[in-house]
């Protein structure tokens, strides 16, 4: 039963742990292959990363505030699909602007749902994984969606062109990262969706609207699906249904590599973004190396288990589970 | 759980009668409209559907009992692929194919042995890192899905053995394999849930974890036999489908976790724990697969069906706490 020291070298493993790795990982997987640092491979893994990112940016607040959101996933097709759709219809401003109204709409709905109603947000947004799933599928037929002339629009724009040398989608995932981490760290917004993550009830006595901070978060992430809904539709000009499946989880679990507390209260804009970034390089770096694309997936399995882990055991001051 | 009084009685039957509701509307519904020349209500269409709801109807049942201890289990979809893979490939190694039929039974024990280590895996993480199982599992289910690409990349592993068909195929008394698995499964663990002292620790550590730890029970050990348990039913529910359908993709089980978690909170579990009954998750599994089923007749696109399922979903928790205002529905994570 090793008991940490504050003055611990354990402490401060387990306090910057997520940091250490980082760097060790970075580390490591250049020696094996020098390409690795190189900045066409760097601005490669932040490019493929910025969709995922931008998602786990929204979900960070609902996280914060003490909730989960397991539909971002189907929401990201679902925006994927519409705006593709309204593309060719309503051309490319308009159908950016209903995208965005409509991924707003099914966010203020779940928020309504969970702040209001006070569900459970893990059953509410399960189910909403679901129902919108549904949607997306009776909105497109269940066919692919694809815009026609794919050279003679600018909606390339947003997934495709650089800005001064740099990709757009890393250009508006960095710029809404700041804006997010200013948002969350110096408003006072930021500081009701801790309180209301926190402690909620107290939250509640204190005069903070429990209610409105989580609603405002889960709008706060269908804003961030809908982006990422954007840079995806953008770069591929095409989509299947399907395109958003599976990505909650990996969201989540770059929220919790960043070391935010499912329990609430507790996680940073800038920590998720190293969650994100550690995902996309431990994927670059396990394939430059030239292990086979499945190994990342097990090396994700030990590292969030392993940071968990170390972030729980500096909580409570030992290493094992006091359970008997 | 000793006492129920007329509010629990009415919360345990609605399920039921949400079943009975459902074969009601689409059978009229099916009649007036005429949208289909089968009929709805027929005997061999409910045979059938009892049968397509028994690879998902096993995991859910597991799922109740991590569910009542208060916990959650995100990664069964991924050992139900695992296990299928094992059961599958095992039949083709040179040893296995000299037994001949003998094989068999063999493979089925490596297939659920392969569930029963992960689950194991997961319980172990769960009992000493205390880490909430919602993560263990997340990570796990990330994991698990590597080891399944890891078995046989992006290609999708297929092995046919008739004596197998046959096998899944077969129908005893009118219903088919998977029927009997699903209702001996369902009679298995209602009986461990209500008759034996690891069903009353299982309600009691899901109603107060302090509580139960300081009356004595081990915790640990508890959850791990349970992890145990689930991942020993995922496999099972791959053997008795894969047998039948004889090949297997990587991307098979994925969202599994969700449809079985989505059943057994129909049947009215609660996440927080404490709560809930095997028979209960028997009728929330039997009431999806109807209302997949019953779409399906009255001519509405399978699309329709994942929308109807979450409204429902979201529906159910509505009423539940509207019954239940003083509970307490906390996500405990």
């Amino acid at each position: 039963m090793a008991q940490f020291n504050k003055s611990d070298i354990g402490a401060l493993l387990a306090k910057q742990g997520i940091l250490i790795a980082f760097a060790v990982f970075m580390i490591g997987f250049t020696l094996a292959n020098p390409r690795f640092i190189e900045l066409d491979n760097v601005s490669g893994v932040i490019r493929s990363s910025a969709i995922l990112g931008v998602m786990a940016l929204g979900v960070t607040f609902v996280v914060i505030g003490g909730n989960l959101d397991l539909s971002v996933g189907s929401m990201m097709s679902f925006s994927t699909i519409v705006v593709l759709d309204l593309h060719d219809k309503l051309g490319p401003g308009l159908a950016i602007v209903a995208m965005f109204a409509l991924t707003l709409a099914l966010g203020a709905f779940i928020g309504f749902l969970v702040g209001y109603l006070k569900l459970n947000s893990l059953i509410v947004t399960l189910g909403m994984l679901s129902a919108i799933h549904g949607l997306t599928l009776t909105w497109s037929g269940g066919k692919n969606m694809d815009i026609a002339d794919k050279s003679g629009t600018w909606f390339a724009f947003f997934g495709q062109a650089r800005v001064m040398g740099v990709p757009v989608p890393i250009l508006i995932f960095a710029l809404l990262a700041v804006l997010l981490s200013l948002l969350l760290a110096k408003t006072p917004f930021g500081r009701k969706v801790y309180a209301v993550g926190g402690n909620g009830q107290a939250a509640t006595f204190s005069g903070i609207p429990r209610a409105r901070v989580v609603f405002m978060t889960y709008l706060l992430s269908a804003f961030c699906v809908a982006t990422a809904g954007l840079l995806q539709a953008s770069r591929s000009m095409g989509s299947q249904n399907t395109v958003g499946q599976g990505m909650e989880l990996e969201v989540l679990a770059a929220v919790i590599l960043g070391g935010a507390s499912l329990l609430g209260g507790s996680g940073t804009v800038v920590k998720t973004v190293i969650g994100v970034l550690i995902l996309g390089f431990i994927q670059s770096g396990l394939l430059l190396v030239g292990l086979d694309f499945y190994v990342q997936y097990i090396v994700t399995w030990i590292i969030i288990i392993l940071a968990v882990w170390l972030d729980v055991a500096a909580k409570r001051g030992r290493l094992w589970s006091p359970i008997a | 759980m000793a006492t129920l009084n007329r509010k629990d009685y009415i919360k345990r039957s609605a399920i039921w009668g949400f079943i009975v509701v459902e074969l009601a509307f689409f059978a009229i519904v099916g009649d007036v409209m005429s949208v289909s020349d089968r009929t709805f209500l027929s005997l061999d269409n409910m045979l059938l559907l009892l049968k397509q709801s028994a690879p998902i109807g096993i995991i859910a049942l597991g799922m109740t009992i991590i569910m009542i201890n208060g916990n959650i289990d995100l990664s069964v979809g991924a050992t139900f692929a695992l296990a299928a893979i094992v059961l599958l490939d095992s039949l083709t190694w040179p040893f296995m194919q000299a037994l001949g039929d003998w094989a068999i039974p063999l493979a089925w024990g490596f297939a659920l042995m392969t569930g029963v280590v992960l689950g194991a895996i997961n319980g172990l993480i769960v009992w000493k890192t205390g880490v909430d199982a919602f993560i263990v599992t997340l990570a796990s289910m990330l994991g698990f899905r590597g080891l399944v690409f890891m078995y046989n990349g992006e290609q999708p592993t297929s092995h046919l053995n008739w004596t197998l068909v046959d096998f899944a195929e077969a129908q005893f008394l009118g219903l088919h394999t998977a029927t009997w698995f699903l209702l001996g499964v369902a009679l298995i663990l209602w009986l461990v849930m209500t008759k034996t002292v690891h069903g009353r620790n299982a309600y009691a550590i899901g109603n107060n974890r302090e509580a139960a730890i300081n009356a004595g029970i081990r915790v640990g050990p508890h959850f791990m036999l349970n992890f145990m348990l689930i991942g020993f039913l995922a496999a099972l529910s791959a053997v008795i489908f894969y047998s039948e359908s004889g090949s297997v993709n990587p991307n098979d089980g994925m969202l599994y976790e969700l449809w079985a978690i989505t059943a057994v909170v129909l049947g009215g579990t609660k996440l927080a724990g404490g709560y809930g009954s095997i028979i209960s998750t028997l009728g929330g599994v039997i009431a999806i697969q109807l209302l997949r089923k019953g779409l399906g007749h009255i001519g509405a696109d399978t699309q329709t069906v994942n929308l109807v399922i979450g409204l429902i979903l979201i529906g159910v928790l509505f009423l539940d706490r509207q019954l239940n205002r003083q509970g307490k529905e906390e996500l405990k994570i």
